[in-house]
């Protein structure tokens, strides 16, 4: 096998040259999700070592960052996580707000929880969609792109946008959603718990997607906290602990959900517990809009906030301050924050750092996937090649998240 | 939004915070390995003397903080010491995040690894090494994580040039 430049080539173990042998998996394996290199020493059939290879889809977000103005990071945080939009807006608003000290206007802090559930039921409908497919249940990503494609034109009618929203901006959203949008997303979580139902028929019986996934990829808790695991597969370990409930942002303190936990630790347990997570934002969404306050969707700052189009075109003052705005951004006050959410994949996490002007010093993402590779090997060792398929979909990784 | 509390140094901290978990436990430990310390933002910071890394981290792992959250760096270039690190640590049972920080100078920036203490910060380390030239001593398989093994330069250094040919 040839060696281009920089290839790392994983040996096979000494004293076991004869024996073992090294394969290339990826990084255009369709079940690797994206453009992730495994190198995998195999004994057999049976899994000895795995050596994960990233780096393909590195762009330097996070030094692009650094030469935007504060607002024009946002549209560049959803590319990260394309597939859960709206909570990577979300973290870094909450981040940069938190450094300005911001108030956020009640109405603004409910559609945001409404619209990263709505993110999180995306993430997650794909997540089942190409698990099962990388199983071998092809049907099942018809029934969740169905659904998926329910919220992508709700994104469409709140932001104009299918895929890279970035509607959560700093101090509120960009604008007041459609007249009709929680008509909209009432209809759709109406439907939604026998469409879960429908999966749930098509998965949770099937003899050969249940013995693929059942005591396959096991992650004790130690395992999983010393090697930064975090979200449903944490959860699946048995370990309790979701920052939505813990240590809660945006008001998700006013919201009665329950938090799935397995203690099974393998990747049926994870399945279960995702499949349970798409439950409770059900519940999420319909008590945010049952509750959803009266007013305004943004905060009442002018000089950080782009005013109304509206506005903008009838009033001097705001013209002046869209003006410069958008020329010379705002001033943010020195210091450093982390913003860690629950996205679909796990916490996220934005450290900024401001040296008190308008751009941002230093912006850097810490995104579930990155970690949870460590624990691949861990979770494949000793079992056969087969099962690497069924953990890499149930550790549900982006590979733009990990890249960055 | 946040806490209005704001507390900067070390003995305003120490003072203000006694009863704090990860406060009590650097001053049970040794006082002297804290360099520094800040609360604000909410957020509490605490300044570590590089060479203590990783016993600090063993305290405040056995203080509650049991999970490692983050691990990245800052370049403050052309200031003098030119790095920081900044360790987020978060504790299951508190449910808070704690932020450690280091400060190293430009020459040879290295720093002991913590993978003794939490497995899961090899890539951070790798990371951090890859995009600063940061060395982490005693890391098991410190190399190149992001770009290929050939390339020249930390990208995230503030003195990497973004234009042009290099």
């Amino acid at each position: 096998m040839s060696n281009p430049a920089g290839m790392p080539v994983l040996e096979p173990a000494e004293g076991a040259k004869d024996q073992h042998m090294v394969i290339n998996m990826g990084p255009q394996h369709p079940a690797t999700h994206g453009v992730l290199r495994l190198v995998v020493e195999i004994d057999g059939e049976i899994v000895v070592r795995i050596y994960p290879e990233i780096g393909y889809l590195h762009t330097g977000i996070e030094k692009t960052c650094e030469a935007k103005f504060y607002h024009q990071v946002v549209p560049l945080t959803d590319r990260i996580n394309y597939l859960d939009p709206l909570a990577n807006n979300l973290c870094y608003a909450l981040a940069v707000e938190k450094l300005l000290n911001l108030e956020i206007p009640p109405k603004a802090q409910w559609m945001r929880v409404l619209l990263a559930e709505l993110s999180r039921l995306n993430s997650h409908l794909i997540w089942l969609g190409t698990h099962a497919m990388d199983i071998g249940a092809l049907t099942v990503f018809l029934y969740t792109f169905r659904e998926r494609e329910d919220i992508l034109r709700l994104f469409e009618a709140v932001a104009g946008q299918r895929m890279m929203t970035s509607y959560i901006r700093i101090g509120g959203l960009a604008m007041e959603p459609p007249l009709d949008f929680l008509d909209r997303v009432q209809g759709f979580v109406r439907t939604l718990p026998e469409k879960i139902d429908e999966y749930s028929n098509l998965l949770t019986g099937n003899p050969i997607f249940r013995n693929r996934l059942k005591g396959v990829g096991h992650l004790s808790a130690a395992d999983a906290i010393a090697l930064g695991v975090t979200g449903p597969p944490l959860r699946a370990s048995g370990v309790d602990f979701d920052l939505r409930r813990d240590m809660p942002y945006s008001s998700y303190e006013k919201f009665q959900f329950k938090v799935p936990v397995s203690n099974d630790a393998d990747c049926w347990a994870r399945y279960e517990v995702r499949l349970l997570e798409m439950r409770e934002s059900v519940k999420i969404i319909k008590q945010a809009l049952d509750g959803m306050p009266e007013g305004a969707v943004k905060a009442d700052a002018p000089k950080i906030v782009l005013p109304d189009r509206e506005k903008m075109k009838t009033q001097m003052e705001a013209l002046i301050h869209h003006f410069k705005i958008v020329t010379e951004g705002f001033e943010v006050p020195a210091g450093e924050v982390f913003q860690g959410i629950e996205c679909g994949h796990g916490q996220m996490g934005y450290y900024i750092v401001s040296d008190g002007t308008a751009k941002p010093y230093r912006v850097h993402m810490r995104y579930p996937s990155f970690p949870i590779l460590q624990a691949l090997e861990t979770m494949c060792k000793g079992r056969m090649l087969a099962d690497v398929v069924a953990v890499i979909g149930s550790i549900d990784i982006v590979l733009g998240e990990i890249d960055r | 939004m946040g806490d209005d509390k704001t507390y900067i140094g070390k003995g305003a901290v120490l003072e203000a915070m006694a009863e704090h978990p990860a406060v009590e436990a650097i001053v049970q430990w040794k006082v002297e390995a804290l360099a520094d310390a800040k609360f604000d933002f909410g957020e509490l910071t605490l300044t570590i003397v590089p060479e203590q890394i990783v016993s600090a981290a063993l305290t405040m792992r056995d203080a509650g903080y049991n999970f490692f959250e983050d691990l990245t760096a800052v370049d403050w270039f052309p200031s003098s010491p030119r790095f920081q690190l900044s360790y987020h640590l978060v504790s299951h049972g508190f449910k808070e995040r704690i932020r450690l920080r280091l400060l190293l100078e430009a020459e040879n920036p290295a720093v002991e690894s913590i993978t003794s203490v939490w497995a899961g910060s090899d890539y951070y380390e790798r990371e951090v090494f890859d995009l600063f030239g940061i060395r982490f001593e005693g890391h098991p398989n410190l190399r190149r994580i992001m770009l290929p093994e050939d390339w020249q330069g930390h990208p995230l250094r503030k003195d990497y040039p973004v234009e042009g040919y290099r």
